[in-house]
This record gives C-alpha cells, structure tokens and sequence, in this order.
C-alpha cells in the first residue's frame, strides 16, 4: 500500500508535467468520443427523419442531392416539377397517398415548405411516428402557418401571431412578401428533425405571395391585395419533389422504373433507404479519416506520456536505488513506471470522457439547434469502451519502453548512485 | 579479495579511495549483484545460490543502508522513508511493530537519533537539513533491527562536529540492536570507532 502511496505521491511531486500529459490525453480522448458521439449521432439524426415514405420524386438529379433538398432541407432543388406531372404520379395505381412539397422561400433562416394537409397525416419520423401539435392546429386558411418547435421556441412566436415570409433562403431576406402576412394556427411538437425547423403553409399560399411577382421581384404595376388574391383560384404551378407512400412495398421497383420512364419531364424517383445508404457510403470516408487523425492524436498523447516518463526517468535513478537498497526487486521497479504509465492514461481517459460528456450536455441544444443533429447522452457503446480500454492499454505499453530501461539501469546501477 | 569475514556483531571500517571497487563491493555484499565466482555466506546463509528475488527479499529483512548523501524520497514524508523498507520485509515489520504501532517506532527512532520528531514526522524530507537527512536515513537502517547496517559513506557529506554526533548516535544504536556495522569511508580518522580496519586497496573485488 506504501508503495501504492509513493508512487502516487513521487507522480504529484511532479505534479506538472504529469499534468500536462493527463490534459493531452485527455483532449485525445475528448476528440475521439466527440467524433463518436457526432457521427453516431448525425446518423440516427438523419436516419430518424424519414419513416414510412416509400419513394421520393423530384426533378432529374442525384439520389442524395434530392434527399438533402426535400427531406433535410439542405441545399437548393436544381429544378421543379410541374403540377400535371404530380397528378399524374398521384393518379398511378400502385400509388395510396402523396404530400407535395414546394421549398424555396424561408422566414429569418428557417425554410419554409408549402404542402398539403396530408403532410400531417402522412410524414412520419423515428419509426412511424405522426407528428403532433403542441399547440393550435393544421392550417386551413390561405394565410395560415404551422411552425416547427424550434421556429417558435428561437423567434418566440405563439399562436395568432403574425409572420412575414421573405423571399429567398438567405438568412436575411432584403425581398419580403410583406403585403401578404401569416398568421401562426399550429405550433408542432419537437421531433428532433428539420421539421422543427420549417414554416409550413398551404401550397395555395405559396402560390399567392408569388402572383404578383415576376422575375424574382415584386411587380409594383401589378400590384395583388390580399382581398383580390382570396377571391382568386389559386392552382400551383410547381414543386419541388413528392414523398409517396405505395399501396405495397413490392411495387416500390416498378414505380420508380415507371417514375425513372416518364416521358413528359425528366424525373427521379428514390428510395429515402437507399439513398441514405449512399449518403453514409460517402460520408464513410469522411468518418474514416476523422478516426484517423482521432488515433493519431491518442498516439502523439501516449508518445508524449512515454517522452515525459523517459526524461525523469535520469533524475529517477537515486529514487530506484533508494527502493533497491530497501529491498525492492527491479520488478517492482518496472511495476512501478508501468503502472504510473497506467495511472496517467486512465486519468486521462477519466478527465477526457467527463469533459466530453460535461461539454456534451452543454452544447447539446446548440448543435441541435445549429445542425439539427440531436446528440443523445448515453453512456459510451461497446466499440467506444473498447477503444478507451484500448488506450489505456496503450498506455501500460507506452510504460513498458522507459520501464524496461529503469530495469536495466537498476540492474546495472545497483547499489551504486549517479548524481 | 581472498577471504572477507565479519563476525556478529562486529563494527567494521573499510577504507579505500573512490574507485577502489567499495560500491561494487557493497552491491554484492547487499546481493543486489551476483560474484562470478567465489561464494557469499551471510548469517548461514549461500547468497549467491538464492535467486535475484530472494536476494531482494534477503536483502529487505536484514539489511539497514545508509548511503553517503541523497538518502530519502524527496515526495515522502520523514515516518514514509523511515518504514519504507518494512514494506518488502515482513519479518523486520513484525519486529518494528513488536511494542507499538510502527509509526511510534519510527517516531521513537527518530528522536534517539536527536530529532525533534513531533515536528518532523509528517515533514516532506526534502525540507531537512543534510545533517538531519542522514539521521532519518539511519533511523530507516536501524528500523525493525535488522542484523547488518551497511553505510557508505555516510558522513562525508557531514561537517567535522556533526560527523562526531551522527556516529555516536549510530554506533549506540548498532550496539543496542545488536546489529553488525560495515562502513566505507576514505577517512582513516573514522578508524578508532571501529572493532576492526580494513583497507581495501590491496582487494581485487572482481
């Protein structure tokens, strides 16, 4: 127990550099769980957002391109497809429901979708899940809008509150469609998708802040009132892309071979499963890499642990030779460095995975609400305990290298002290 | 060296320049290195027939050293290098620890030896004196009565009168223990303390 004790106390009277070394280790750890703990979490993030939509149409264009667009609201649609071509989709008969989508206009960052009622009936997230209101209900008024939980808890809106939708995605719309203003009916509750994110109003809704515009601007000599636009049948031109759900899973090839053949536009027709599984296959590399540069770090952390114990290591040898001549056997003398190796890893590894965990909780909601990737606080997995097993092994094994020469040099030295 | 003999008891004084073989001689005598040849018998027992583990362990329980300066573990407080070698011996522990609980011992060791020890036990040795340094490292020599105290050198670090005052303190010690002393010094003026003298220039120790 003494030796237990002064080794401990030999470690803090170098209290330092032992330190130091347990603050590198533990950035290491901290970067490596913080990669885990990320990508696990973009991916279940990601994975949860679309549930029971069998096949995704949009306009002609990559797999993931037009997953990102029209599910995750990342990026911008290249082209639209037209409102015949969408009845016509919805018409085929292996086709039981479809929600049209229209993107393209946002309210201070966030975007806003224009669609059906049938979007509450039909999207469903984390495993069929239908989404819920807080608070009001489905829109049902031209210039209704339902809001996700983040617009409403970030901007502080509530119901019967009006809202001005600008015109573009950018962050601060310089265009705005304030003639025609929004009143909010439903507050969604958060599910931890970009739906708590997007202002969702009616298509018909879409289509009347757009019709007096043209070309991109309001046309101020064709000036439309809200009174006039509600006397007005409004039918939308376009949209962005369709989720569909099928009659049967067994026909999802051949209705998307029939969506890939149609003739009257070019069209695409993907599987949200497949192309996610593109999306990870991509990504993949990218993980790849991280993981890299995380274990090459945990390896310049335990190079720079092996460095700090070879260094003390001459100023040592009177310590060794004091234990020699007590009796301690240069086992004990290589026990001694390894585990103090040991003990400096697995501190690193403890100060590492509580900070990581402590940071997590905090910034938590900020990369929610940044990213939309909802990081859960679960204790680690089997590979990420592994892998800090794992380090903390490579660090016995750091020790064994400077242990191994104080064996030597207490072999040699003896009795004998250098100064 | 021929034949080197030292009896029970004994009080015994090797001198010889530096280089002259002392430390080397001491690592084998304490059986931290093994001869090439030749045999080393200590208290009935062949030395060099017993394993590097069992020498430690031999070494542990009845061997007391005292080297010439730098003796304590810095980190450690006076009673932690005062018991440090009880750890690796468990006979010499049960002999510390025959009256009172060891730390007492060591207490009481330390103020025989002329040490205010209420005030020093807990200290951090490296906030002792020199002259205080050697008195707690022969007070770790002497703990649990081991039946040989080696010391090399162990007052050359000393002034004149504080060598005079560490080796009464010692040599009373020894003789109340009852326990062998053998010194290495290159100060023959150490001699008259001394049963015996040996110099050892005129020894091949190899």
């Amino acid at each position: 127990m003494t030796i237990i004790r002064l080794a401990l106390q030999s470690l803090s009277s170098r209290w330092f550099p032992a330190l130091l070394t347990v603050l590198a280790l533990a950035l290491s750890v901290m970067l490596f769980l913080g990669v885990e703990k990320i990508r696990n979490g973009a991916r279940a993030s990601f994975a949860d957002t679309i549930s029971g939509t069998d096949i995704v149409v949009g306009a002609r264009t990559g797999g993931i391109q037009l997953l990102l667009y029209s599910v995750f609201r990342i990026g911008n649609a290249t082209n639209n497809i037209t409102w015949k071509t969408y009845q016509d989709i919805a018409r085929n008969r292996d086709v039981k429901w479809t929600v049209p989508l229209s993107l393209g206009d946002a309210h201070r960052g966030f975007r806003v979708l224009g669609t059906t009622t049938d979007y509450f009936e039909h999207y469903r997230y984390r495993s069929k899940q239908k989404l819920t209101f807080a608070q009001g209900k489905r829109f049902d008024d031209l210039f209704d809008t339902v809001i996700g939980a983040d617009v409403a808890t970030s901007l502080g809106y509530k119901l019967g509150d009006s809202i001005v939708i600008g015109h573009g995605l950018g962050r601060v719309s310089l265009l705005k469609h304030k003639d025609k203003p929004f009143r909010v009916v439903g507050i969604l509750s958060k599910t931890g998708t970009p739906v708590d994110r997007t202002v969702h109003v009616s298509l018909e809704a879409i289509e009347a802040i757009h019709i007096d515009w043209k070309g991109g601007t309001p046309n101020p000599a064709n000036r439309v009132t809200v009174e006039q636009v509600r006397q007005m049948k409004l039918k939308p031109r376009a949209i962005t892309a369709v989720l569909v759900g099928l009659n049967s899973k067994l026909r999802v090839f051949r209705f998307q071979r029939t969506v890939n053949e149609y003739k009257a536009e070019p069209i695409t027709a993907i599987l949200p499963g497949v192309a996610l599984g593109e999306l990870w296959q991509l990504v993949g590399q990218a993980e790849t890499a991280l993981a890299v540069v995380s274990g090459m770090v945990i390896l310049t952390a335990l190079l720079g642990m092996m460095t700090m114990i070879l260094t003390t290591l001459n100023e040592r040898r009177r310590e060794m030779a004091i234990l020699r001549s007590v009796g301690a056997g240069p086992r004990t003398v290589l026990g001694l460095l390894v585990s103090e190796a040991g003990v400096l890893t697995f501190a690193g590894v403890l100060l590492g995975t509580i900070a990581l965990y402590v940071g997590l909780w905090l910034a938590r909601d900020i990369i929610d609400s940044a990213y939309g990737i909802y990081i859960p606080i679960q204790p680690p997995n089997q590979r990420e305990f592994l892998v800090l097993g794992g380090i903390v092994l490579g660090g016995i094994v750091a020790g064994i290298l400077p242990a191994a020469r104080a064996y030597r040099q207490s072999l040699s030295d003896g009795m004998l002290v250098r100064n | 060296m021929k034949h080197f003999e030292v009896s029970h008891g004994e009080t015994l004084l090797l001198i010889g320049p530096s280089g002259s073989g002392k430390s080397t001689f001491l690592s084998l005598l304490c059986g931290i290195i093994s001869p090439q040849h030749g045999s080393i018998d200590i208290l009935g027992t062949e030395l060099t027939k017993l394993t590097a583990a069992a020498r430690d362990r031999f070494r542990a329980e009845h061997f007391g050293v005292i080297f010439q300066m730098f003796n304590l573990l810095p980190y450690g407080t006076v009673v932690d290098n005062i018991t440090l070698p009880l750890n690796f011996a468990p006979r010499r522990r049960d002999a510390a620890r025959q009256a009172h609980p060891i730390e007492t011992e060591a207490v009481r060791l330390l103020s025989r030896l002329g040490i205010d020890a209420d005030m020093k036990a807990k200290a951090a040795s490296s906030d002792l004196s020199v002259g205080q340094q050697q008195r707690v490292a022969a007070a770790r020599a002497l703990i649990g009565s081991p039946e040989i105290v080696v010391a090399d050198e162990p007052t050359s670090a000393l002034d004149s009168n504080r060598r005079d005052d560490f080796l009464s303190l010692l040599f009373e010690e020894i003789s109340q223990s009852k326990s062998t002393l053998i010194m290495v010094s290159h100060d023959e003026s150490l001699a008259h303390h001394f049963d015996r003298t040996i110099v050892l220039s005129d020894i091949a120790t190899t």
